[in-house]
């Protein structure tokens, strides 16, 4: 068994900043443990631009935001184990992971950072009715056939769902000379950035049908057509409306799991509406010393808020590795999403914090001209403006330090839609 | 003539119309809130311009392509013309991120680099 004070699981953006934030703060044996070849995570084969806006101020594409902190990685002592895969966390905060040079090792690890980010939903999660031909595919196994591997999945392209992968896919494909005939979305609005949907679809004629989906794929060996149909209020198809469309391939854009079978191994409480864990505001799940960050713990619209989560967790397992001692008196009260509100993180904090906690959330529905509203012990503390607020955009409400310092054991803390 | 537009200046996605003479000049601009609505609709409708990312072939290395962008926006007009040059250059490994793979691509002032090693 090895030991070290820190054991990241993933080697993304999510990994990189949580060990680079933790090594900043003073803690000295860390380990990044990559299932993939090279660090970098997903960020490898999106060769698009548009990431660091907010971090670096400059539009990076994905491999040159990945390369800023591998740089910074080489600069420290932080030990780096790619081709290795994580089988196992115990309740003792051991890591079992398993690579073709060491074969099995043991990591014992005074604080575990949880940052293996999601993988797509597949087909089989959307019981689209039709025959298993190839060219059926998520958007980003498509992304990796093309950007990394170098080759074409297919010619005639649909795609369904318009998340940013299958937006910035349709845009991909065309440009490779493919012809993307539509996206499908099966809700009445798109779940991508607006900026994706203009420079990706509507750059090139690309329609977007909104409130419709693929009922059925056609084809033996290879996919020949897809059956789509518009959908009413409740999702589900409209009689009548069905038509053919030919294509040698489907892309399939439809959300993001996050990939939580060590963090349920372990027995941590997960949050039912983010699937990801249910964490403090520094991002501790619920098992001592085991932390959550990036992906993982929440879809992100966007890398830097990946990286600045993860810089939350990085420090918070600092301060878990230097002194215990503070995390078990600390008592923790609820946050609650109100009306309009899906789900907010951090699900806990802790009434002792003496720093500011910001709160991040989603949206249920459009809304226009509303206000946020945050609430502690049903008293308005304070309520924001917005022009718009959609799903897609993830929103943020800072906790004063102040109001926090007047919160008590059963205080209650709430975010709302005023509309 | 009038054109719709929808505005990416910020994640709001104002509907911007933009109301176009006989000449292609611009009478009015509306439906903007804000002067970076207004800037954006006159820059789409005079030079509209996009950053291009691909890949180009690489000989040797550990992939067989590595990705690249164009260091500054091209013109719109552009982009098919500048995929065929990118399409047809194959670098030799090593690969570094950043090294140019074609400078002034087709006059436009603009290189292609890499943004990864291979």
């Amino acid at each position: 068994m090895i030991k070290y004070d820190l054991a990241v699981v993933g080697g993304g953006p999510a990994g990189m900043a949580a060990a680079l934030e933790a090594h900043k703060c003073g803690v000295n044996k860390i380990i990044i443990l990559e299932r993939a070849e090279t660090l970098g995570g997903i960020l490898e084969q999106c060769i698009h631009t548009g990431f660091g806006l907010h971090y670096f101020g400059e539009e990076l594409s994905g491999p040159e935001y990945a390369d800023r902190f591998i740089e910074q990685l080489k600069d420290t002592n932080i030990d780096v184990k790619t081709d290795t895969m994580v089988l196992d966390i115990s309740q003792s905060n051991v890591v079992t992971a398993v690579n073709k040079t060491d074969g099995l090792l043991q990591i014992d690890a005074t604080a575990v950072v949880l940052a293996m980010g999601c993988r797509e939903r597949p087909r089989g999660a959307l019981s689209i009715a039709g025959t298993r031909a190839s060219g059926i595919m998520t958007a980003g196994t498509a992304q990796k056939y093309v950007n990394i591997d170098g080759y074409m999945p297919g010619k005639e392209i649909v795609i369904l769902g318009s998340g940013d992968i299958g937006l910035i896919m349709a845009r991909r494909m065309t440009l490779e000379g493919a012809h993307v005939k539509m996206v499908c979305e099966l809700m009445p609005y798109s779940g991508g950035l607006t900026r994706n949907i203009v420079q990706c679809l509507d750059d090139f004629g690309i329609p977007l049908k909104l409130s419709t989906t693929v009922i059925e794929t056609h084809g033996k060996e290879r996919l020949e057509g897809v059956t789509i149909a518009k959908v009413d209020a409740h999702n589900q198809p409209i009689k009548g409306t069905e038509e053919y469309v030919p294509c040698d391939t489907l892309m399939l854009s439809v959300g993001l799991i996050p990939e939580n079978e060590l963090t349920k191994g372990i027995g941590i409480a997960m949050d039912p509406v983010t699937n990801g864990a249910v964490v403090t505001e520094m991002r501790e799940t619920d098992h001592p010393g085991v932390f959550a960050c990036g992906n993982v713990l929440q879809v992100h619209d966007l890398v830097d808020y990946v990286t600045m989560e993860a810089q939350i967790a990085g420090r918070g397992a600092a301060a878990y590795i230097q002194d215990k001692a503070a995390f078990e008196n600390a008592e923790y009260i609820s946050t609650t999403p109100g009306n309009g509100v899906r789900y907010i993180v951090p699900q806990k904090m802790n009434i002792h914090s003496r720093e500011d906690i910001k709160l991040y959330f989603r949206v249920s529905a459009v809304y226009k001209n509303a206000k946020v509203v945050l609430e502690a012990d049903g008293k308005v503390i304070s309520s924001k403006k917005k022009v718009k607020l959609a799903p897609g955009e993830m929103e943020n409400v800072t906790v004063p330090a102040d109001v926090i310092a007047s919160l008590a054991k059963d205080s209650t803390v709430c975010v709302r839609v005023e509309e | 003539m009038k054109k719709n537009l929808t505005c990416v200046a910020c994640p709001l996605g104002c509907s911007i119309t933009v109301e176009l003479d006989d000449g292609g000049n611009i009478l009015s601009v509306t439906g903007n809130t804000c002067k970076r609505g207004d800037a954006y609709a006159r820059t789409e409708m005079t030079n509209p311009t996009r950053s291009l990312t691909s890949t180009v072939k690489v000989s040797g290395g550990a992939h067989p392509v590595v990705p690249v962008k164009s260091a500054a926006p091209v013109p719109k007009s552009m982009l098919f013309d500048c995929m065929k040059e990118i399409n047809q250059v194959t670098l030799q490994a090593p690969v570094k991120i950043g090294q140019v793979v074609i400078q002034n691509i087709l006059g436009t002032g603009v290189d292609i680099v890499t943004t990864n090693g291979c």
